[in-house]
Parts: structure tokens; C-alpha cells; sequence
């Protein structure tokens, strides 16, 4: 049995139905990412996964011993957070919580847990430090943290790398692969960096506005909107008159892992 | 000095200074606690829409000789969970929602108070009257306040994680809407209680200055926390010896004194060296 298994499922946004008959699974293992255009229902899929909005239609079942309350989130940073006088520490902890509703305050467990994951991501030193004056990176850390603090099997990412320097993104994907291969997280990430997708990922589910692609990344690059996207994203933009000057750089991602 | 001494007579203290001390002390810290929410989740406008609304159900309640604090509480606990769901459903925008929902409470307050001829007991309501509440109002203040307190600190991590990250919350299980609703009850009891020694028109400030003093001034969450509750507490003791000395009304010296604790720690915040990375 799969951990998530989405049948037929519906998207709705505002009242635009945006996707019909959305049919994938994640199973243990996986590093699934999620990938399209602008308004296809990316984010509203999340939404649903999470359980923040109700499914449009169709049938979302987890399984395999997962619960909707223990995936590990890593939200899209907004305004709010980024002025917010918290300590890192008391971020990290706030990943905690799902595992007491009902006791009133943190357990020496939840306290090692956040140690643990911190140690993880190469931040204790940061801990006693306020968020909001941290670097991207480093808040985004952060929050991977916490995200880790809530789960011990499945991470849903959405869009991570915005407004991250290529460096740090590329660092991020170190981090992600540690996290994938030697702590056997399954992942879940929306993104719009397809080339990354297709290098680091097992499966693609390329959600676009007339249908959508489901299975592994060989097979999506073989595909018609794997192609299409994969292509686009390296031909050269010119007018008839003009030779392009430059190739197109590529920065070919060093592997870095976390010391 | 004299002066002082010449009003704080042993009768003075007991019965009318104490009781006020108690209330007083007890309001600031339930307001500077659910301050720092209410600035960090970008909504300082319900406490003001609210402690409108407070003005306009206590002006009716007069009108009608019903017990004041008695009718107000629930009312004001009515209207925070309405203000909350028109903002959540945000069609109209939260703060307009508040602007909207406040003008017409102190409309109907103002209304019902006109047409029976209360305008001058109502008034200090507006502008608080600290030293004329009676003993039930002082039990009643302190008893609620306590109840604030307690609730605060039982939730106190669950309320960090609201007020972080809505959505985070929300998706690890946490019923975020209940958590909104506590703070926003327990807001409006803060309000109704503040109304009576603030007045109307300023105890929105009460649970707005001490909060942002604090953010000029700490980085962590619990340190915000803690300091706006001691610059919340030390405000109101300085404002009220003030108002003593001076002989003025307790609720703009206490607010006063809070503009001139949050400019020094702007200064502070200035002049210290920004913490290199």
C-alpha cells in the first residue's frame, strides 16, 4: 500500500476547475516531483494533501502507516515570517507538536527530536539566533528542520528554492538527497526547476492545463510535455535578424553534502 | 512629593489605590501577553474594533440598566469570533470588516445613550476611570484576568506555533481555528476588562505598545513575551504614580509613559551596532 494514493481527484481554484481525473501514487521511497505551469493546480494540490481544502472530488487515501497530521511540511515563506522575533530553536520545536495535541508543553523527547534534526541540517551554532535575520538559506534550513521534526517518513516541499541563489539551491539539493537516501524520508517537492527535478528525482508528476504526466523521470523525458518543458527550458530566445552570442551556460550542481 | 503624600492617606490606599493597583496590574498583563500576538499576526486592529463595540454594548446596557461588565464580556466574545470569521472569509477585507462592525456598534451605543440621556454616565467609559471601579468590578477584573493568564500559558506553545505559521499548524493536526478563536476571546475579555480603566479609546494601545516595545528589543519569541509583559506591568505602575502626582486621568498617563518607554527603545535599537552574520 502506497503512503498517499490520489484517485481521479478534482482541483478546484476559486471556482476555475483547473484539473480533472488526477490520478498518482507516492510510495515509500520515493522522490516525487511535482512540476508545471503557472495556475495549474500545483499549490492547490498541496492544499489538499495537507488538508487544508477539501478535495474538489475524487478520493485522496493515505496509507502505509501514514497519517495526513504527520507530513512534514515545508510551506512557501511568507511576509510575516520573515520580520517574526523567534529564536530558531522555537521555530524547530514548533515541528513537534503534532506528536501531543493534548499535552500543554514540549517533552524532554521533543527537545532531543529538535536537537537531532538541527545537528542534522548543520544549524545548532544558528540556535540561539533570531530567525528573521538570518540568510535564505539559512532560514530555509530552518524550516527544513522543522519540517523534519514533524515527520519520520514523508516531506512535502512546496516551491523551496524560490529566491534562493543557485549556490544555496544547489546545497539545498545536497541536503534533500541526505535526507532521501540515508534517513529514507520519501519526498514530495513542487518545483519549477525541471532540470533538477529530472537530474535528483525518481518520479515526475507534470501537472499542465490540459493534462497531466505521472511516472519516472526516463519516462518523462520522453514524453510529449516532458519534452516540451525539458526543451523550452534550453532553447535559445532570439530575433530572426540576430546569431546568438552565448551559448547557454549550465551550472552543473556540485555535490554538496552537509558536514 | 508632597502632594503624594498628602493624597496616598492610609483610607486612600485601601480602598480606592488597591483595588485599582490589583485590576490595573492584572489588565496590563493579559493585554501586553495577547499584544504580541495580535501585532505578530498582523491584526492590532481587532483590539481596537472590539473595545468599540465594548463602548457601544456598555452605552445600551447603561441605557437599559442592565449590569454593565456582566452583558459586555459576552457580547464582545460574540463580536471577536464574527470579526474573525468575516476576515477569515475575507470577501470584504479583515480591516475593513472591523472598521465596518465598529462604527456601527458605537453608533447603536451612542444611539441608545442619546435617546436616554445617559451621555455623561457613559463617558468614562471613553476616557476609563481606574479609581471609581467598585469591588465587584476589581474581583471580577481579577478573576477573568487570572482565567486569561492560565489559559495563555497552557497554550502557550500552540499559540507560538498559530502565530508562526498558520498553515504549518494547520497541516500538523493543530485545529488552528480553535486557537484563533481562544485568542480572540480572550482579547475581547481583555478589552472589556481594559475598558473600564483605559477607556475605550485607548485600551487598544495598552495591548499594542508593550508588544512592539518588546520586538524593538528581543529576538526570541519568549523574551518578546516576558519583557513586553514587564514593560506592560512597569508602564501602568509609573502612568498610574504619574496620574497621582499630577492629577490627571490614569489611562493617558499610562499610555504616555508606553510612548516614551517605546521611543527610548527605538533609540536603543538604533544606536545599538546591527549583529553582524
Amino acid at each position: 500500500m502506497a503512503y498517499i494514493t490520489c484517485e481521479n481527484l478534482t482541483l478546484r481554484y476559486e471556482s476555475l476547475t483547473v484539473q480533472q481525473n488526477l490520478s498518482f501514487t507516492v510510495s515509500q521511497g520515493d522522490y516525487l516531483c511535482i512540476v508545471g505551469e503557472n495556475g495549474s493546480g500545483k499549490s492547490t494540490l498541496v492544499k489538499c494533501l495537507l488538508g487544508l481544502k477539501p478535495a474538489d472530488g475524487g478520493s485522496l487515501t493515505f496509507g502505509d502507516g501514514l497519517k495526513r497530521s504527520e507530513i512534514g511540511y515545508l510551506p512557501q515563506q511568507s511576509s510575516i515570517q520573515r520580520s517574526f522575533p523567534a529564536s530558531v530553536r522555537e521555530v524547530v520545536l514548533s515541528g513537534c507538536l503534532n506528536g501531543h495535541l493534548i499535552h500543554p508543553f514540549y517533552t524532554k523527547a521533543d527537545k532531543a527530536r529538535a536537537a537531532a534534526q538541527m545537528d542534522c541540517l548543520n544549524i545548532t551554532a544558528l540556535a540561539d539566533r533570531c530567525y528573521r535575520e538570518l540568510s535564505g538559506g539559512q532560514q530555509q534550513r530552518v524550516l527544513l528542520a522543522r519540517a523534519l521534526c514533524a515527520t519520520k517518513k514523508l516531506l512535502l516541499l512546496d516551491e523551496p528554492l524560490t529566491g534562493l541563489d543557485p549556490l544555496v539551491a544547489s546545497e539545498l539539493y545536497g541536503i534533500l538527497r541526505h535526507i532521501h537516501e540515508d534517513h529514507g524520508i520519501t519526498i514530495m517537492m513542487v518545483t519549477h526547476d525541471v532540470e533538477n527535478a529530472v537530474r535528483y528525482g525518481t518520479k515526475i508528476l507534470h501537472i499542465g492545463s490540459t493534462g497531466y504526466f505521472f511516472g519516472s523521470c526516463a519516462e518523462y523525458r520522453r514524453s510529449e510535455s516532458g519534452r516540451r518543458f525539458l526543451g523550452d527550458s534550453l532553447r535559445e530566445e532570439h530575433c530572426a535578424g540576430c546569431e546568438p552570442k552565448h551559448a547557454r551556460i549550465q551550472i552543473k550542481a556540485e555535490e554538496v553534502h552537509p558536514e | 512629593m508632597t502632594r503624594l503624600a498628602e493624597i496616598l492617606t492610609p483610607e486612600y490606599v485601601s480602598v480606592i489605590l488597591l483595588p485599582a493597583l490589583i485590576a490595573g496590574v492584572a489588565v496590563s498583563l493579559c493585554a501586553s501577553l495577547l499584544g504580541v500576538s495580535l501585532v505578530l499576526k498582523r491584526c492590532s486592529m481587532i483590539g481596537d474594533g472590539l473595545s468599540h463595540v465594548g463602548y457601544g454594548t456598555l452605552c445600551v446596557a447603561v441605557a437599559m440598566g442592565w449590569a454593565p461588565m456582566q452583558v459586555t464580556v459576552p457580547v464582545v466574545i460574540l463580536a471577536a469570533y464574527v470579526l474573525l470569521r468575516l476576515s477569515e472569509s475575507s470577501r470584504l477585507g479583515g480591516d475593513t470588516a472591523i472598521a465596518l462592525f465598529s462604527a456601527s456598534a458605537l453608533a447603536i451605543g451612542i444611539f441608545a445613550s442619546s435617546k436616554a440621556n445617559l451621555t455623561t454616565d457613559v463617558s468614562h467609559y471613553m476616557f476609563g476611570s481606574i479609581l471609581a471601579m467598585t469591588r465587584g468590578d476589581v474581583v471580577f477584573s481579577a478573576v477573568l484576568s487570572v482565567c486569561v493568564l492560565l489559559t495563555y500559558l497552557l497554550f502557550y506553545d500552540k499559540i507560538f506555533a498559530v502565530t508562526f505559521d498558520e498553515n504549518f499548524a494547520r497541516a500538523t493536526g493543530l485545529n488552528v481555528r480553535f486557537y484563533n478563536l481562544l485568542i480572540a476571546v480572550l482579547t475581547a475579555v481583555t478589552v472589556v476588562l481594559g475598558m473600564m480603566m483605559m477607556g475605550a479609546l485607548l485600551i487598544s494601545s495598552l495591548m499594542i505598545f508593550p508588544a512592539v516595545t518588546a520586538m524593538r528589543l528581543c529576538k526570541r519569541f519568549r523574551a518578546v513575551v516576558l519583557t513586553a509583559v514587564a514593560v506592560s506591568v512597569g508602564c501602568f505602575l509609573l502612568g498610574l504614580l504619574v496620574s497621582l502626582w499630577v492629577d490627571t486621568a490614569v489611562g493617558a498617563c499610562v499610555i504616555l509613559v508606553n510612548l516614551a518607554v517605546f521611543a527610548a527603545a527605538s533609540l536603543i535599537r538604533r544606536l545599538m551596532p546591527a549583529k553582524g552574520q
